[in-house]
């Protein structure tokens, strides 16, 4: 009797998974579907719902803020959007004022431009102004602020100032006085650039956010060699009175040993004259410089 | 004291010999250990997450001991009719319902430091998955000592909600009673705002109604914080005196209470 008991539910359980399978294989949710919903969107109700259980919460909240900008910034549709990301981030730092992480690295998806992020800069100000009032630590809000303002922004006075200010606060590092002064004498050029991303990978205490700062030093050297090889090009089409075809012709000329890759290890590309980044290459898209700097 | 305790005892083996409470201190253990998954599917602050999953769960399974088995200690025994066997030895009234709710408070006790050190054990492995530079921004240690402080204040909030469970098991129905707990306990999270209350009531009697509930009630929001030592915020050793001899009084209180009402019980 026992093994007749044993074998129906083994063969239950075998058709279970295995209906389980096909559904897999047949693609998942049917279209309607609903998938990104937020029910609660008003954090004073979410704080009241929540009970004694506000950091769980928020973490729960925090975990779906990271994947709904995950999802959408790896999704294939050009039309991607972070609508949710604001009212999640929202939620996470009213029900757990303290959520350090949520609002540093929250500020950086919503300044992130399309399609890589929702391009909202206003948002990452406002949500980090929040985290002013933190036990501990606000030079770094104050710095991310300064920081949104200078790199997504553009706005170098209101940057060097919010420099200032996180350097007034306690324990903060003493390089944010220079940068504060390079951001307002200088804003907005590689150099500055290069020390503010220099220090945030020096100083970043999550992988994520340092590697972040990694990938954004090597752009900047691409910018920098894509100058160079720019020059190199107008050289040769000063000395030979056309552009060259590719890189091949410059190795020729003796202008280049062999052909160039840009620091993620993809070769640049030289067509028409012109040099770019590979399209394939993980550096793409570079940031947008300020006009005056060009 | 002899008879308190051999029915305190007497409790405990059977809530050990329970196998509900073997599943629920499992599955506390499980989900403290799953904690450390889901610390790996966000990015960053994996230490404050685990510990507020830790402490959640072991508030929430205490809760569900404290409540499933609390509304049963006194109507089981009138169920079964065991009461009138014991009832018939030389065992008072108070003598009973103390040893019942010493024997549940046992339970809990040994329940919540297996959590507690399930909990330390995750996160003593996780501190050495962190480089220096990454827990110089800790707010605390991952095995921060003074989570017990909040550790502390979770299994007095448990005892007095066993109080509670004991207390109405003996005048109402396990359903009843289950009901009535788990309804003081939630308005007990709310019981601020009850003292705010009239700012948004134009009846000042309303107001004031709410205001004098709110003394009545149980606060069951001042026994939390786990906010303060996830953050490693100031506790003052006051409020940390003040909750315990709130809570000391309140369980007092329910015992008090239970015995009178079991006393005046007619089991013929």
């Amino acid at each position: 009797m026992r093994w007749r008991i044993a074998i129906v539910l083994v063969c239950l359980m075998a058709a279970v998974v295995g209906l389980q399978a096909v559904q897999v294989r047949q693609g998942g949710p049917l279209a309607g579907s609903i998938e990104n919903v937020l029910y609660v969107r008003s954090p004073e109700a979410m704080k009241r719902l929540a009970l004694s259980y506000d950091l769980v919460l928020a973490d729960i909240y925090w975990i779906r803020a990271v994947q709904h900008f995950g999802g959408a910034r790896r999704s294939a549709d050009p039309n991607r959007r972070y609508e949710l990301l604001y009212p999640l981030l929202d939620l996470t730092t009213s029900l757990d004022p303290y959520f350090r992480v949520a609002y540093l690295f929250g500020a950086v998806f919503l300044s992130e431009p399309p399609p890589g992020g929702p391009g909202r800069a206003d948002q990452a100000i406002a949500l980090l102004e929040r985290a002013l009032d933190a036990p501990s630590r606000q030079w770094e809000f104050a710095q991310a602020i300064g920081f949104v303002h200078y790199w997504w922004r553009q706005d170098y006075e209101q940057a060097a100032a919010w420099f200032q200010r996180a350097a007034k606060y306690p324990g903060a590092p003493e390089w944010l006085v220079p940068l504060a002064a390079t951001t307002l004498a200088q804003g907005g050029s590689r150099e500055s650039s290069r020390l503010l991303w220099q220090e945030i990978a020096r100083t970043a205490d999550e992988g994520w956010y340092r590697s972040s700062a990694l990938h954004r030093l090597r752009q900047l050297d691409a910018m920098d060699e894509l100058d160079r090889l720019r020059a190199v090009v107008e050289a040769y089409r000063q000395r030979v009175g056309s552009a060259p075809a590719g890189w091949a012709d410059l190795q020729r000329a003796g202008y280049l040993r062999g052909t160039p890759v840009d620091p993620a290890g993809a070769p640049y590309r030289l067509a028409g004259g012109a040099v770019s980044l590979d399209p394939a290459s993980p550096l793409n898209p570079l940031p947008t410089e300020p006009a005056r700097l060009r | 004291m002899r008879v308190v305790s051999s029915v305190a005892l007497h409790v405990f083996k059977e809530s050990v010999r329970d196998r509900v409470l073997f599943g629920l201190v499992g599955f506390a253990a499980l989900l403290i250990g799953a904690s450390y998954l889901i610390g790996q599917l966000t990015a960053g602050q994996d230490v404050k997450i685990i510990k507020d999953l830790g402490l959640a769960a072991i508030a929430t399974f205490g809760l569900f001991i404290a409540v499933f088995i609390g509304i049963g200690l006194v109507w089981k025994e009138v169920e079964r009719r065991s009461i009138y066997a014991l009832l018939s030895k030389p065992v008072r009234r108070h003598e009973f319902i103390l040893g019942k709710y010493l024997g549940l408070a046992l339970t809990l006790l040994v329940n919540v430091a297996i959590m507690t050190v399930a909990l330390y054990l995750v996160l003593a492995y996780l501190n050495t998955h962190f480089t220096d530079n990454a827990r110089a921004v800790w707010p605390a240690p991952a095995a921060d000592p003074g989570m017990l402080r909040a550790i502390g204040l979770i299994l007095l909030e448990l005892l007095v909600v066993t109080a509670f469970a004991l207390f109405f098991s003996t005048f109402s129905s396990p359903f009843l009673s289950a009901a009535l707990t788990f309804g003081l306990w939630i308005i007990g999270q709310f019981n601020a705002d009850l003292r705010n209350f009239e700012a948004v009531v134009e009846s000042p009697a309303a107001g004031y109604l709410a205001r004098g509930l709110s003394y009545v009630l149980p606060n069951f929001a001042v026994f939390d914080i786990k906010t303060q030592v996830v953050y490693a915020l100031p506790v003052p050793f006051s409020q940390l005196m003040t909750t315990t001899a709130y809570g000391l009084a309140y369980i007092a209180l329910l015992l008090t209470g239970a015995i009178a009402i079991f006393a005046r019980r007619d089991f013929k």
